[in-house]
């Protein structure tokens, strides 16, 4: 139990170290990545990407029902 | 049937995802190609101990770092928009989709983010070996990454592996190592992964250029010259390999991309291939579309025979053959493919007919039909075409499948070239006096990345007007949403991408100016 806290002290200063000591480019990176990942995470996927059938229906058989109907309609 | 889909719909969300597609990809084949040069680097360092080599490996590393975190995630927006734009194709494609690209997302995590830590945190805190396995790792996990989701995209043009199950609706999987095996998505990976190397390669022999343009930085200019332009080298000749694998393959499996990149509209024994001239619109038509002639063409006789069949008078069929037929050479009409799609179709929709009505007996004997080998190999597998009106529908646009094509593979063996002449001028020390060759180097990064582009174009454009070759035009893919949403998304994405290219030229620029640390950090 001690040496698998050990370890992961180990593990979590390895990122601590690497994170505090993040060059320039590093961090501009890092920015970069956090405010992509919230556009499209956050704007994106709330506001503008709802799974479509997903948002619609409720039973997966109700989704099947709307795509067959989508597949064999207007013949 | 394509008049009651609203086309304004379709022709935005198809370039949405274009658009989303195309700014991926100019991050995907650096990170793919350079995390090998890294390894490489690397590796000469931990064998020889030179501090120089580990110098030109953080330096190179600092580069693929930039464009790693720039385009991170990117790819997922394309889910986005499979499950919001495309939820019938989603649907459709059932499991076939899900779980290649479960493993990618499993691997992509464990794989990428735990060794790439170690790769930028690690030095001087793990060993020189584990160091070296972790960026091993980085670029081994990173091609796997991309081998589920070129399965996934393998099989929207050769679909197997799987059988329809009409009471979902969606296609399950039958047979998982089909779907990976698949000859196109072997192809596909070999293909697509070596001309990431290629562009890699030509990117750093390019940045290097331009230090020795400069006279900065020689020492490891001409060092990553020599690594690259080997590692590219190789590359590019298993690019014209696998290049030429992928069009024998694509002649089999999607027979009318093929005749369109060639502009072949009518079939010919000793068919020579063309190796550049210019499309002009002809007075003819095959239905609605009109055809091209191709003026000022240079050929090689006989090539696309060989090509296509191993055999110089071999026939290749063109695109009227394959709209309107050819029953000499067992070539079906579209004519005949719609009938049999309309047919398939009946069957689905009787069977859904009867669950509806509660007849029980029809339709668990249509039920059986799905699993029927006859049904499925000789009605089923045309299930797409029966959305057609006319059989000329079938046909991709000629002239940006004409050019895009020898874009690429005329880029190609340029690289093979420039390649070649990268390692001549290396070993004879002559890299300084060659400015032209320097100059060149530089000006051929952009076009690494247009080649690369472009095989996407022939891949994806090639394969309209379906989405899963034979079974499911985009029409039907599409969603019924507001095209209005698409266009707004469209044009967010467009600035989103937009802004992340300049941040990531910007960045990279920076540092390339800065160049290597002298000092350990």
């Amino acid at each position: 139990m001690a040496a698998v806290a050990q370890l992961l002290k180990k593990v979590f200063m390895f990122y601590y170290d690497g994170f505090r000591t993040l060059s320039k480019w590093g961090r501009q990176a890092w920015l970069v990545i956090i405010i992509k990942l919230f556009i499209m995470f956050v704007v994106l996927r709330i506001f503008f990407f709802h799974d479509f059938l997903r948002t619609k229906f409720s039973s997966d058989s109700e989704r099947s029902e709307y795509v067959i109907e989508q597949l064999t309609r207007n013949k | 049937m394509l008049e009651n889909f609203d086309l304004s719909l379709v022709a935005w969300s198809r370039a949405q995802f274009a658009l989303t597609a195309i700014y991926h990809w100019l991050f995907v084949p650096l990170t793919l190609g350079l995390s090998f040069i890294l390894a490489f680097m690397e590796t000469i360092y931990v064998r020889t101990g030179d501090e120089a080599w580990k110098r030109i490996t953080r330096f190179w590393m600092t580069l693929f770092g930039i464009n790693f975190a720039i385009g991170v995630a990117t790819g997922i927006i394309l889910e986005f928009e499979f499950g919001t734009n495309w939820s019938n194709y989603s649907w459709f494609v059932g499991d076939i989709f899900g779980a290649p690209l479960a493993v990618e997302g499993i691997l992509a995590f464990f794989l990428e983010s735990t060794f790439v830590a170690v790769m930028f945190f690690g030095w001087n805190k793990v060993s020189r070996k584990f160091h070296l396995a972790s960026t091993w790792l980085v670029a081994v996990g990173a091609n796997l990454s991309a081998l589920w989701i070129l399965v996934a995209n393998a099989w929207m043009e050769n679909p197997v592996g799987m059988h329809f199950n009409p009471d979902t609706a969606r296609n399950e999987m039958d047979s998982f190592s089909s779907v990976l095996f698949n000859p196109v998505a072997v192809n596909k990976f070999a293909h697509t992964v070596t001309s990431g190397f290629l562009l890699a390669s030509i990117f750093v022999i390019g940045i290097s250029a331009w230090y020795l343009i400069r006279r900065r930085e020689e020492n490891m200019a001409k060092k990553s010259i020599m690594v690259a332009g080997i590692f590219g080298l190789v590359s590019s000749i298993l690019v014209a390999v696998t290049g030429d694998s992928s069009a024998r393959i694509i002649s089999k499996v999607e027979p009318v991309k093929f005749a369109s990149m060639e502009a072949l509209y009518d079939g010919k024994s000793n068919a020579g291939l063309t190796v550049i001239g210019i499309i002009k619109e002809s007075d003819e038509s095959i239905g609605e579309k009109k055809t091209h002639d191709v003026n000022m063409r240079i050929q090689i006789p006989k090539m696309l025979s060989i090509m296509t069949t191993g055999k110089g008078d071999g026939y290749v069929p063109g695109i009227k053959d394959l709209v309107n037929g050819n029953p000499s050479k067992g070539i079906l009409s579209v004519a005949e493919m719609i009938e049999r799609g309309k047919y398939a179709r009946k069957v689905l929709t009787d069977y859904k007919m009867s669950k509806e009505v509660g007849d029980t007996e029809t339709a668990a004997k249509l039920a059986a039909r799905f699993t029927d080998r006859d049904f499925t190999e000789n009605y089923f597998k045309y299930f797409g075409y029966s959305y057609f009106s006319a059989p000329w529908q079938v046909i991709p646009s000629v002239p940006i499948l004409f050019y895009s094509f020898r874009i690429m593979v005329g880029l190609g063996f340029f690289f093979i070239l420039l390649c070649a002449l990268a390692i001549w001028f290396w070993k004879r020390n002559a890299l300084d006096k060659n400015r032209w060759f320097l100059w060149l180097a530089l000006l051929s990064v952009p076009l690494a990345y247009v080649a690369s582009e472009s095989g996407w174009v022939v891949c994806e454009m090639g394969r309209q007007p379906w989405i899963i070759q034979n079974l499911m035009p985009v029409n039907v893919a599409v969603s019924n949403i507001a095209s209005s949403s698409v266009q707004v998304t469209f044009i967010l994405f467009a600035v989103m991408f937009t802004g992340l290219l300049i941040a990531e030229v910007s960045i990279m620029m920076r540092q390339i100016k800065n160049g290597p640390k002298h000092k350990e950090e």
